[in-house]
């Protein structure tokens, strides 16, 4: 179950809105252990592209540093699909490296409706979970 | 010589779950190598037919080691190599 405040669904629908027809993607830091996103970071794709996407390493260094000085982690990882379903491709299931996260799924294929989806991927297996959403 | 490795949550199976391990060698190859010895298939998930793997981000300090030389960045006792998994995916 990923437990989720509507303030923070709204900002990745957000992201991923203006990052379309590119994959947007980024995570949400909360602190270790608490399975309780709470901050925002967008990250830049350096992929830029309609179907891939990838963190720059150097940024992605930066944030992880930041979220292990702050006793953080990431509580999900979020991208989007541009044309096709919310739904974890064969590529993300096959570089899903950080088994504690939820990985969160959003589709802007339909511009009047976001599809916004979460998943656990663990050795190689997707299985879709409940969220939650707090007002 | 001591050179501090960290290691992501994905590859602390091979660490007995620690998060730090300590390594010693004058190359990031050789570092690799000796880590190894004590890690057994470590290796195997960092270097793929001689090279660094795509999706495995490797840092010397603060700078992503693609940058530098690679798997022939020159290491020191006081370095700090941070290992983070690639953050990737997509539609395909």
């Amino acid at each position: 179950m990923l437990t989720i405040t509507r303030e923070l669904r709204d900002h990745i629908v957000a992201h991923a809105r203006r990052d379309h027809p590119d994959e947007a993607c980024g995570v949400l830091a909360g602190p270790a252990g608490s399975d309780r996103p709470r901050r925002f970071i967008p990250m830049t794709n350096a992929a830029r592209s309609p179907t891939f996407y990838e963190f720059d390493s150097t940024e992605q260094f930066r944030v992880w540093r930041e979220m292990d000085d702050a006793g953080e982690e990431p509580v999900v990882i979020y991208h989007s699909h541009t044309a096709t379903e919310a739904y974890p491709s064969r590529t993300d299931i096959g570089l899903a490296a950080e088994p504690r996260a939820h990985y969160v799924l959003v589709s802007t294929r339909d511009e009047d409706r976001t599809e916004f989806r979460s998943y656990r991927i663990v050795n190689g297996e997707v299985t879709e979970e409940p969220v939650t959403i707090l007002e | 010589m001591a050179i501090e490795v960290r290691i992501p949550t994905i590859l602390r199976p091979y660490t007995d779950g620690a998060k730090q391990v300590e390594g010693t060698g004058s190359t990031l190859d050789e570092l690799i190598s000796d880590l190894e010895q004590r890690h057994g298939g470590l290796r195997a998930r960092l270097i793929d037919d001689g090279s660094l793997r795509r999706f495995v981000n490797v840092y010397l300090n603060d700078e992503d080691v693609r940058f530098l030389d690679g798997l022939q960045t020159k290491v020191k006792d006081g370095d700090t190599v941070t290992v983070l998994p690639a953050v990737a995916g997509g539609a395909g």
